[in-house]
């Protein structure tokens, strides 16, 4: 559900190629991922096949799938667990004309609860003697909510995403990049299985639950800013940070830094650290005063004040197979990455022998592996 | 909405600019080290928008993550 609102966001910001004056070489890339934290358990493999015609066409399909089992702490305190399958396709058109690339794209993501479609829009252009590239792109989503069990329930969100990306060649040695973003969203922005909770003294726990309720619209606006650069001795070191700001008056802040280091021709090393805060959004809250408190209530881990960290490591090892002869090139990389999540406002209410409010807080950490073919041809 | 307009007016802008030819500071025979592949924003898209989608379905925050150099859409 949020799984796959998360989803239609993250692959509407993605189409905009980086050098906007060549289109991307022919490609196909098999992956098989795993997410593992917080009970929850999400694995399925993705793949994605492009193909360049006469050196100014390229077309582009995609295949993902998440298998979903999920014992998350919101699922065993307030439901059961359960298991789903998540599975989106997505085709995509580039045009290149001269410096500049038009693209579409469009995919759709469907779930037993959930229907996505998502359509882009997107040219790119190269100036300043090749060293600026500017993209410029739009996107719209429907998404169609319904709840299991609930036949009587049905909404939908609008979504209209507008982008602007500036790469920018500041030296022999360095490339900067610019992105601002502004995600609008209009409908059933909430989770219709997830529920607040409110102080009750008439529960034997001290408190009951209700169902969140969020507002119909949500505005939101990102600016980062990303700097890569070449060292003397054939290695890059990356550092980018982002701020985030909603009407929903979440403010986040996000930084990385990043390492790659080549070793002869065939091996690739990564490494990484990346850090998040975000504060709270106005009506979000651990535990309500009463019963239907205020206008909107939320109880979303997601919505909470809360940081994160990730350190990541990639290794790729690049060959040629006689026995794939029709690739040009193929690679074979694992990337594993150790997440924690850490909340200030969300209590774990899985523990006992705590007064309501004084419970813990929530924390948990998280293992994610990707393992992928990718082959050149 | 109202920025993104302002966005596009700041691109026309830059775009008419470069009617009145600027000199590249960077020479194309001096492009080796950012055209090497270990310079790329983003070597490996498939793998990216995934770790991306992992974020954004646990974080509030979402967006601006820059091109992932695809062109795909995909996730």
């Amino acid at each position: 559900m949020q799984l796959i609102r998360a989803t239609i966001i993250t692959l509407a910001l993605l189409p905009l190629p980086a050098a906007a004056a060549v289109l991307p070489d022919d490609r196909a890339d098999l992956m098989y991922h795993y997410y593992d934290g917080g009970g929850v358990t999400i694995d399925g493999p993705s793949v994605l096949v492009r193909k360049k015609f006469a050196e100014k066409y390229a077309a582009s399909a995609s295949y993902y799938v998440d298998m979903i089992s999920s014992a998350s702490i919101d699922v065993i305190t307030t439901a059961s667990p359960y298991t789903e399958e998540r599975t989106q396709y997505g085709v995509g058109f580039e045009y290149l004309r001269n410096k500049v690339t038009y693209s579409a794209t469009f995919s759709n993501s469907s779930e037993n609860d959930y229907e996505a479609d998502t359509a882009t829009l997107a040219i790119s252009q190269d100036m300043f003697g090749d060293l600026t590239s500017v993209s410029l792109f739009f996107t719209r989503g429907w998404d169609d909510v319904t709840r299991r069990g609930d036949a009587t329930f049905a909404d939908e969100i609008d979504r209209r995403i507008y982008g602007v990306d500036i790469s920018q060649v500041a030296t022999k040695n360095m490339v900067l990049g610019l992105s601002y973003e502004t995600i609008t969203e209009e409908g059933f922005l909430n989770n219709p299985y997830r529920q607040v909770r409110y102080v009750d003294p008439d529960a034997a726990v001290g408190y009951s639950f209700e169902p969140e309720r969020y507002p119909r619209t949500r505005t939101g606006n990102a600016l980062s800013l990303r700097a890569r650069y070449f060292l003397p001795y054939r290695a890059a070191i990356q550092g980018d940070y982002r701020f985030y700001t909603d009407t929903w008056d979440i403010l986040a802040h996000t930084a990385e830094v990043s390492y790659t280091h080549p070793l002869d021709e065939e091996w690739t090393f990564d490494v990484r650290y990346r850090f998040y805060t975000q504060d709270a959004a106005e009506f979000y809250s651990d535990l309500f005063p009463r019963s239907d408190f205020q206008n909107f209530l939320a109880r979303d881990k997601e919505l909470s004040a809360m940081t994160s960290h990730t350190l990541g490591f990639g290794v790729a090892y690049e060959f040629k197979s006689p026995r794939m002869s029709f690739l040009s090139r193929s690679s074979l990389s694992l990337r594993y990455d150790r997440m924690r999540f850490e909340y200030d406002d969300f209590r774990d209410i899985s523990t006992t022998g705590f007064a309501p409010g004084t419970e813990p807080f929530y924390s948990f950490d998280a293992d994610v592996i990707r393992f992928f073919f990718s082959g050149w041809f | 909405m109202r920025a993104a307009r302002s966005a596009a007016l700041l691109l026309l802008a830059a775009a008419a600019c470069g009617c009145s030819r600027v000199e590249p500071w960077v020479k194309p025979y001096e492009r080796e080290n950012i055209a090497d592949p270990i310079m790329a924003w983003d070597r490996d898209p498939v793998s990216s928008s995934y770790i991306r989608h992992v974020y954004e379905a646990r974080e509030g925050a979402r967006g601006a993550l820059g091109a992932s150099g695809g062109g795909c859409g995909c996730n």
